[in-house]
């Protein structure tokens, strides 16, 4: 009985890292995806900066994954040779970028969560979880200071970056809320004293986005509706196209190195 | 014979870091310990940002290093906890810096997230960062992030020379 408890266990832990591990990568990726194409240099060059920081924060989480799984798959294995419906990843992670005023919406309400998150993740009882939370942590603080000064500006900007920034917030808002959806997964890390309940950081990070909105001009739509799904594996259409072309050398080649 | 700990020491304060070679592994802080395990030297590593490419860089340059200095058998230890941070910059590292033109990290301004935003929020900024050419404190931020993930790119006003700031962290 105890080594099927241990199991269940470890499984949870193995699908939690996931969560962490998927949402950095395809996170990652996708600000990857602006290099060489952003509206500036300097924006160019951080944007190229955020995506390494968010590829290294992947690898720690999936390594990690791999090695609480036990069957030997590497984190280049779990990020290159699974398909869709074995990432898990927020949905709103996987969406596309839009033009520059989405990436930074969707950025800045990711960062708002990261930084609550792994702030609590640093007291968890797995100290390999603790140790990747605080590294990552130092990190996504930048993210969230750059991320949230840009909403403002933009927000509080011109007519245009104004409309499009609303625009961004309302497109992504739906999104938003499967960040703070507790299941099966999270209580038992909750319970194990491993990861906080989700839900419970909703109001603080209610307390960073309100202050920015109230700053940059912005009001989010009434409606909490949040499409989940993405934290199960079930995707939009946008995951499986990003894969496509993120997995293509390891799908052609499989097994190259250089 | 095997070398002395302090020798393996000075050997690696010779490696230049990949991305700002005046500075070295040393003064960068990223050696965390060196240490003989029957018979296997054992240097352990602390990435500076998770995501840094000068990481995979560094770990070979110890190894090619030590190797050509006669060691055989050694292992190099990945370690995350505790993160690296600028306050291990050694004070030489710093001047090293700042002659080569980027401006050192200004102690105890790590970004905590709401930190910095709340200052701006207020009008002010929290702290100013010197320009490394001229001295003069009348310098402004154009991006959080720079030519690598530690830096950020500033602008003097006093001689409107663009520069480097290695970001607290």
């Amino acid at each position: 009985m105890a080594e099927t408890n241990d199991k269940i266990a470890n499984d949870m832990l193995l699908e939690w890292l996931l969560r962490r591990g998927d949402t950095a990568l395809v996170l990652g990726h996708r600000v990857s995806e602006w290099c060489g194409h952003a509206p500036a240099l300097e924006e160019d060059i951080a944007l190229a900066n955020i995506a390494l920081d968010l590829i290294g924060q992947a690898r720690m989480w999936l390594s990690l994954a791999g090695e609480v799984e036990g069957a030997g798959r590497s984190e280049n294995e779990l990020a290159y040779l699974r398909d869709a419906w074995d990432f898990r990843n927020l949905l709103l992670a996987e969406q596309p970028n839009g033009d520059f005023g989405r990436t930074l919406m969707r950025q800045f309400l990711i960062d708002a969560f990261q930084a609550k998150l792994l702030q609590a993740l640093e007291t968890s009882q797995d100290h390999r979880v603790a140790a990747i939370a605080a590294k990552a942590g130092k990190e996504t603080a930048y993210h969230l200071d750059r991320s949230a000064d840009l909403v403002i500006r933009l927000g509080d900007g011109t007519p245009e970056s104004h409309r499009r920034m609303q625009d961004a917030l309302e497109r992504l808002w739906p999104y938003a809320g499967e960040m703070f959806v507790s299941d099966a997964v999270d209580a038992a890390m909750a319970q194990a004293g491993l990861a906080p309940d989700p839900a419970t950081l909703r109001p603080l990070w209610q307390e960073t986005i309100d202050a920015v909105f109230s700053e940059a001009g912005l009001t989010p739509p009434a409606s909490d509706f949040a499409h989940t799904g993405g934290l199960t594996g079930r995707h939009t259409e946008h995951l499986g196209n990003m894969l496509t072309e993120m997995q293509f050398l390891q799908r052609a080649y499989p097994g190259a190195v250089w | 014979m095997q070398a002395s700990t302090s020798t393996v020491w000075q050997w690696l304060s010779e490696i230049p870091d990949p991305e700002i070679p005046v500075l070295s592994l040393t003064d960068l802080g990223v050696i965390r310990d060196v240490c003989w395990q029957e018979g296997t030297l054992v240097v352990t590593v602390t990435p500076t940002y998770s995501g840094c490419p000068a990481t995979a860089v560094i770990s070979l340059d110890i190894e090619t290093k030590l190797r050509s200095c006669g060691i055989d058998n050694l292992r190099l230890d990945q370690k995350l906890s505790p993160p690296w941070t600028t306050d291990w910059l050694s004070e030489a590292g710093r001047q090293k810096l700042k002659d080569y033109g980027i401006a050192p990290p200004v102690t105890g301004t790590r970004s905590t997230a709401a930190g910095g935003r709340i200052a701006r929020l207020a009008g002010k900024e929290t702290f100013s960062v010197a320009c490394p050419r001229c001295g003069a404190h009348d310098t402004e931020k154009i991006s959080q992030f720079g030519s690598t993930p530690c830096k950020a790119a500033y602008r003097c006003r006093a001689c409107l020379e663009p520069f480097d700031y290695f970001k607290c962290h």
